[in-house]
């Protein structure tokens, strides 16, 4: 027990050092961190803690994207190409439409069956799982599930893509968006304003300018509300003239007055608005924004160049938010907010505080505690308590893991649990010192027979946290983290570093009784 | 210089043979758990049900009465306004929409046919911002949200049957370890005493109407690690005495090893008491009754270990030659 190996000494001390040295940069000064951070190498102790959106304010969005659109969206297009093969190969069909995630045709003759699933077959990259009925006439082509989960991951990867930019586009920091489950997307960033997130999110920004049609409904025409003046309606042509992944850039600007939003068109863009507007001056046409009419102003003449400005009841605001929208590009499909859990920085910051002066209070009630239970090894108990309150700290830091409120109280139990070692050390030499053993043997004994204990102690609680950490979510899992970190450390302190300390007592001293 | 004792030096209470009043004390705390349970049911938080709460501070202490009477007017359902923590902190609670599930259900629909623009959008995203819109007239766009949670029906269900897998899968994962590093019968008793503190945790929170939430179900688990590690401490110090005293009668014995860790029970429960009270009274309002649930756990664990624990593994049949020591293990004399 007197003798621990010096390579043993060393490897304590060097992890006590670390664990102040990696703590302290959460607290020291802004000024003093702002230089460990710019002349340090990133291996050094520069990192702070990771605040959790429950501390430092911020929103936590889950989007359920609904994929369904976009299935309903390339059954229609299947619809259109087998339309056209088969008129090109001229093949009759009385009846053809769409069926969920697929297309269904009837032919007018039996024979021309092999045709139309060749079609099918090759127009789909063999992705379509085809059925015949038992007339022989009536063909589905319907999605194999590997088309499915393409649709799919395209679908998600993309909105994650568009999210991406249009939150960008907002300034903030660090946003983290990660695709959660099979259509979902979790959208956290700190400091946000969650409602100027959901303005900007909740909408698809899908642009078009169409031609106002003449006749009123029929296969072709389309006919949509306006968007400032309710109960108005105007049928417009179904295809769009401009789409909005044919705009270059947009901004908002003035126009005698008026809050507009300008936008230069592509090449391709920019040629087919100078042959259309040349061939309808007179005529209106409407710009579109997620099936609503933004305007419809008449063609006064041939609109070349490929710039324009888009009119409408803006305000200063909204003309900015359309800029941005179609500066980032259309949603392929649309989402909805199916979790919110977003904190003001005003309850952030009294978090932080609430859980700072807490934690502060309750490892003081401890330190103090212990000293008045065992004296001088309540002291050397407090030592170790204090460098596993570093560590935990060291080692969030270090991995860059998220401390959340929870997370707090998480630290706070470990604190009082960490003590437990050394309390079923203490009690134990107590124990041998009445049972008449010399201080030199019954301290060995209370730590060697205490061991097994302490080890069966910690890992059932280790065990809890593990399995929380992996199924709970958010400040759930900030707890579990910072329980387990806590389990690991307090190990080591409560063992080591109070042998340490135990030992060097001994040594120098060589007592004759042992003041616990 | 002596320390501070918590209890005296050696103590010889006889808790094997106050089984009986334990027992009863047990089984009229398990019964009432249950009994409140089942009849009142527990108040299940958003997390679990679906629903949106707004905590928001005021720039005065508003008129109660009148703010209810406002909102309730919006047709929205009976939306709850609570003082948190202090009277210009408010908790405004919105009930899961009428049909939330079945919009939901006919926005699927919907969909199927026309554009997402033409389909209404969740009725629950529409009520919260009726609310919001209503609130910053009243109080001339100087209130303060601090808080906004909603969670939607469907995220409700995965996270209570979330809740339920950590549950199920943390007492399978306690069990194991038992197992593995005790004989069976210490397992059977210390997982007696765990369902013992879970249940009464639980009973609390039906008596209380406390909301049960995400970290109730984390609080619990943490009650069940705490549980377990208690009862273990003990059941380490009955397997060494076993060994160790080979004539003495078992209760004799089972009270002998329940007294030894008596001072450690209670120090380890006080200094985690410490703790969690601090974080009681000034951890604030978000985590107080997460906190709260964890007080009540450490006591009642501390309870079932030296109460329930030990007896319970007396009638369990145990026998020395069960606890034969390993090669390994190191023989007292």
């Amino acid at each position: 027990m007197v003798n621990i190996a010096p390579w043993k000494i060393v490897l304590v001390l060097i992890v006590c050092v670390l664990g102040f040295a990696y703590s302290a940069p959460n607290v020291a000064g802004d000024g003093a961190r702002g230089w460990l951070q710019e002349n340090l190498p990133s291996w050094m102790p520069t990192k702070t803690v990771n605040l959790g959106l429950d501390l430092r304010g911020g929103a936590h969005l889950l989007y359920e994207v609904e994929v369904g659109v976009v299935f309903k969206e390339r059954a229609d297009m299947m619809v259109q190409d087998l339309r056209k093969s088969l008129r090109e190969e001229k093949i009759g069909y009385t009846r053809i439409g769409a069926i969920p995630k697929g297309v269904r045709v009837t032919l007018r003759d039996k024979e021309d069956g092999e045709k139309a699933r060749k079609i099918l077959r090759t127009s789909n990259n063999n992705n379509l799982e085809i059925l015949t009925g038992q007339d022989g006439k009536t063909i589905e082509g319907k999605m194999n599930e590997i088309a499915e989960k393409d649709v799919l991951d395209q679908t998600i990867s993309q909105s994650i893509e568009i999210v991406r930019r249009r939150v960008d586009e907002l300034g903030t920091t660090e946003p983290s968006i990660q695709r959660q489950g099979e259509n979902r997307i979790l959208l956290q960033v700190p400091g946000a304003n969650a409602e100027d997130l959901k303005a900007i999110i909740g909408k698809t920004a899908k642009l078009g300018f169409h031609l106002v049609s003449n006749t009123q409904g029929g296969v072709s025409g389309l006919t949509l509300p306006m968007l400032d003046e309710p109960g108005r309606v105007i049928t417009i042509e179904r295809r769009a003239i401009i789409t909005g992944d044919m705009l270059e850039t947009a901004s908002p600007s003035f126009q005698q007055g008026e809050a507009v939003v300008s936008f230069r068109l592509n090449g391709v863009g920019g040629r087919r608005f100078c042959d259309v507007t040349r061939n309808n001056v007179g005529k209106p046409f409407a710009i579109v924004l997620d099936n609503e009419i933004i305007s419809a102003p008449n063609i006064r003449e041939q609109i070349c160049g490929g710039q324009g400005v888009i009119s409408g009841s803006f305000t200063v605001q909204s003309a900015n938010e359309l800029a941005l929208l179609l500066r980032a590009g259309a949603l392929p499909a649309p989402m909805e907010v199916v979790e919110e859990r977003s904190v003001g920085p005003s309850l952030g910051a009294d978090s932080v505080e609430a859980g700072k002066k807490a934690s502060l209070i309750g490892l003081a009630f401890i330190l103090v505690f212990m000293l008045l239970a065992y004296g001088l090894f309540g002291f050397m108990a407090d030592v170790a308590l204090v460098v596993n309150v570093a560590l935990i700290f060291a080692i969030l830091s270090g991995l860059q893991a998220t401390l959340t409120l929870p997370g707090i109280a998480g630290i706070v139990l470990t604190v009082g649990m960490a003590v437990d070692a050394n309390v079923l050390i203490f009690e134990r030499i107590r124990e041998e010192l009445r049972a008449g053993r010399s201080p030199i043997s019954a301290i060995d004994a209370g730590y060697s027979r205490a061991m097994a204990t302490i080890i069966d102690s910690n890992l059932t609680t280790l065990i809890a946290a593990i399995i929380l950490f992996s199924f709970g979510t958010g400040p759930v899992k900030g707890f579990a983290v910072t329980l387990g970190i806590g389990i690991m450390t307090s190990f080591f302190t409560a063992i080591m570093v109070t042998r340490l300390l135990v030992v060097a007592w001994l040594r120098k001293t060589k007592p004759s009784v042992v003041p616990i | 210089m002596r320390g501070l004792r918590l209890v005296p030096e050696e103590t010889k209470v006889n808790f094997i043979d106050k089984r009986v009043l334990a027992f009863i004390v047990s089984f009229i705390i398990l019964s009432g758990s249950i009994i409140t349970t089942v009849k009142d049911g527990l108040n299940f938080g958003i997390d679990f049900t679906g629903g949106t709460v707004i905590e928001v501070r005021t720039p005065e202490v508003p008129d109660l009465g009148a703010l209810r009477q406002e909102l309730n007017g919006l047709g929205l359902g009976a939306i709850s306004i609570q003082e948190f923590g202090q009277p210009d902190d408010l908790l405004i609670r919105l009930p899961e929409q009428v049909g939330d599930a079945e919009s939901a259900k006919e926005r699927d629909s919907c969909l199927e046919h026309s554009k997402a623009e033409f389909c209404p959008a969740s009725a629950q995203q529409v009520a919260i911002e009726k609310v919001r819109v209503t609130l910053d007239a009243k109080f001339e766009g100087q209130i303060d949200y601090r808080r906004t949670e909603f969670v939607g029906p469907q995220v409700g269900k995965e996270l209570k049957r979330q809740g339920m897998y950590a549950v199920f899968f943390s007492l399978l994962g306690i069990l194991a370890y038992v197992w593995f590093r005790f004989e069976w019968q210490f397992g059977v008793a210390a997982i007696v005493a765990l369902a013992h503190d879970a249940i009464a945790t639980v009973g609390l929170f039906a008596l209380t109407q406390l909301e049960f939430n995400l970290s109730t179900v984390a609080a619990i688990l943490m009650i069940a690690g705490y549980s377990i590690n208690d009862t273990v401490v003990v059941f380490d110090r009955l397997r060494e005495n076993l060994r160790k005293y080979k004539k003495m009668p078992l209760p004799e014995l089972f009270n002998l090893s329940v007294n030894q860790m008596l001072a450690r029970t209670l120090m380890t429960s006080v200094t985690t008491l410490l703790a969690l009270v601090a974080l009681y009274v000034f951890g604030g309002e978000v985590i107080r009754d997460f906190v709260y649930a964890l007080i009540f756990g450490i006591i009642i664990g501390t309870y079932s270990s030296v109460f329930i624990a030990s007896p319970v593994l007396l009638y369990m049949n145990i026998r020395r030659s069960d606890v034969a020591p390993k090669e390994s293990e190191p023989q007292e004399a």
